[in-house]
């Protein structure tokens, strides 16, 4: 697993630099993984071949066929309906989760580049530590307190992504508020909130949108090994991670039911990451048409 | 040298506080009573009181801190609340068999990385370092859980060539320690060599653009040994940063990986007690991997010094 706590890395430089076709081709792969596993979570919004709830003894187990794509599970549920629904597990808790990271990771970046430099440094020491807290550790202390639940999952993953937010964003906005539009601002009087606002923030969003997908990519292994090790998503609702976990004691007899949800998981890691690698070098300006 | 050596241990010292804190802050300032989590829904106040009073829940928060952290340093970890047994022990005997999991993992994902990385980067315009780099981007994409759990259907289910888990010590039976150590390592090892090759790649391909490479060329020796003589101490500062960093990430994958193969490690020590409310043992064994991980990043730091000596003067 290891999903959970690997988001450190993410806060390295990017390995190697693409060409701009090979950036074309990433964003263009990464794009379309995500966009099928989006339209799939919405269509069972609203429609899946097989109701997920529905228990039919009689076909459990069934093997691929026209009738069930990806056969059944071991309640006779209908696999494929269950892979749709799952999504919508994955991409709520990666949305929340990034979004809560993103909430406070981008002003505390922002604030401790606007600061004097004595406090910006402390504010990024006191983030730095929050690393040492991995997701998974996070959310296994939370569970134990408070039990398990998607809720308690989102809140983990979402407070241990912060430090990754902040350390991006801070790195760009001490470049942003060394240029001379912000020395002009504020020679003009402006609030500092007005130029963290007007001045700041779009310089950033770029770097805040890339880390948003990387971060992604995190929360969807994350929630993954929680709810492998139950502490996800409860019983009942269908999980890509949970699906695993109820398919390891039939893997002698239907080792399928961990190939579907497992390649459902890395296909999403994947395309998160290949979006973020994509955007990251679309939106760098040094990137030359290279052959 | 002194000084900078000086600066990062305060900040280590720092770091050991203020988390110590933090992990105590989690546990005990959530709502949700530990003695009373620990006895169950059915207990009456009288019960809660007496475990209250027996643990020391019943003293000011202060006071706890400062004797849970007294006796962290003492090595004195505490009694569990519903065993009763010392915790201390009972960890350093399951952390044993994590730190020997996550070593023989790092040591899979080191002998993956560093050739396969190399060869990515001399090879990157040719079909082999393209193939090589989409292999390890599909790597990174797979959790190690999952890796374990393929790796069980195809090794232990299919060929049974390997058990599908378990842990001997290796002084009782050698021979089965091995065999049962080696599919979790790999699950751990393989996922962790993918993310590594990656920058392995990236550091190398970055050194080979450099001047003193060139130079080193022009003077007459091989490509090859250009590279080992001046380009890998060159490539090694990233490498060690994400080794420190993955070290780190084992550490709590471990965690996972011990439930797939159902090995009496530090993981499943939290797990069960997670179960159980044994919130003491939670906090305790929370702590041990923060303390790790705190302690991995302290050493890298000093790395730093020992592989660059532009560090050991220079302000950053």
């Amino acid at each position: 697993m290891t999903g959970l706590s690997r988001g450190a890395e993410a806060l390295l430089p990017p390995p190697g630099r693409r060409t701009r076709r090979g950036t074309e081709a990433t964003l263009l792969v990464g794009g379309v993984i995500i966009a099928v596993i989006v339209l799939l979570a919405l269509v069972s919004l609203v429609w899946t071949p097989y109701d997920t709830g529905e228990i039919n003894p009689s076909e459990r187990l069934a093997l691929s066929s026209d009738r069930h794509w990806l056969g059944t599970d071991k309640f006779g549920r209908d696999v494929f309906s269950l892979l749709m629904v799952g999504s919508q597990t994955t991409l709520l808790v990666g949305l929340v989760s990034v979004g809560v990271a993103a909430l406070v990771g981008v002003p505390l970046g922002i604030l401790s580049a606007m600061v004097p430099k004595w406090w910006g440094e402390v504010i990024i020491r006191a983030n730095d530590l929050l690393l040492a807290f991995p997701a998974l550790l996070l959310a296994i202390m939370l569970t134990a307190v408070h039990g398990q639940g998607v809720v308690t999952a989102m809140i983990a993953i979402g407070i241990a992504t912060i430090p990754s937010f902040a350390r991006v964003v801070r790195s760009g906005a001490i470049g942003v508020m060394k240029t001379e539009y912000v020395l002009a601002a504020r020679a003009a009087g402006r609030r500092p909130l007005a130029i963290a606002l007007r001045h700041v923030l779009p310089n950033v969003a770029s770097l805040v949108i890339v880390q948003a997908s990387v971060s992604f990519a995190i929360a969807v292994l994350a929630e993954a090994a929680l709810s492998y090790l139950g502490l996800g998503a409860p019983p009942g609702t269908p999980s890509w991670g949970r699906m695993l976990q109820e398919g390891q004691e039939l893997l002698f007899v239907a080792p399928r039911l961990e190939v579907f949800p497992g390649v459902a998981i890395a296909l999403a890691v994947l395309g998160f990451n290949l979006l973020g690698d994509g955007l990251r070098d679309r939106f760098d300006p040094r990137l030359e048409d290279r052959r | 040298m002194l000084l900078r050596i000086a600066e990062r241990t305060a900040v280590f010292l720092v770091s050991l506080g203020v988390s110590s804190a933090l992990v105590f802050g989690f546990m005990v300032l959530l709502p949700g009573d530990p003695a009373r989590v620990a006895l169950g829904i059915n207990a009456t106040e009288v019960d809660v009181a007496r475990l209250r009073a027996e643990f020391g829940l019943d003293r000011p928060l202060g006071e706890q801190y400062l004797s849970w952290t007294g006796g962290l340093v003492r090595a004195d970890l505490g009694t569990s609340y519903i065993s009763r047994a010392e915790i201390g022990p009972q960890i350093a005997d399951r952390l044993q068999v994590s730190l020997i999991l996550v070593a023989a993992s790092m040591i899979i994902a080191v002998l993956l990385a560093l050739p396969f990385g190399t060869l990515m980067a001399v090879h990157h315009r040719r079909a082999s370092g393209v193939v090589l780099s989409a292999i390890s981007q599909v790597g990174v994409a797979v959790p190690a859980f999952l890796a374990g759990i393929l790796l069980i259907s195809v090794f232990a289910v299919h060929l049974r060539w390997l058990p599908s888990g378990g842990w001997t010590p290796p002084a009782y039976d050698p021979g089965l320690f091995l065999r049962q150590l080696l599919l979790p390592a790999l699950s751990l090892g393989l996922v962790q060599g993918a993310v590594l090759t990656r920058y392995v790649r990236s550091a190398v391909l970055e050194v080979l653009r450099e001047d003193f490479l060139r130079t080193a060329r022009a003077k007459g020796l091989t490509p090859l040994r250009a590279l080992v003589r001046h380009g890998l101490r060159n490539a090694a500062v990233p490498v060690v940063t994400v080794l420190g960093l993955q070290l780190a990430t084992l550490l709590v994958g471990a965690v996972v990986i011990e439930r797939v193969f159902v090995i009496p490690g530090l993981g499943s020590l939290l797990l069960d007690n997670v179960g159980n409310r044994d919130l003491i043992v939670v906090q305790d064994v929370v702590m041990v991997l923060v303390v790790a991980v705190l302690l991995v990043n302290f050493v890298v730091d000093l790395l730093y010094l020992a592989i660059d000596p532009r560090l050991r003067t220079a302000s950053r």
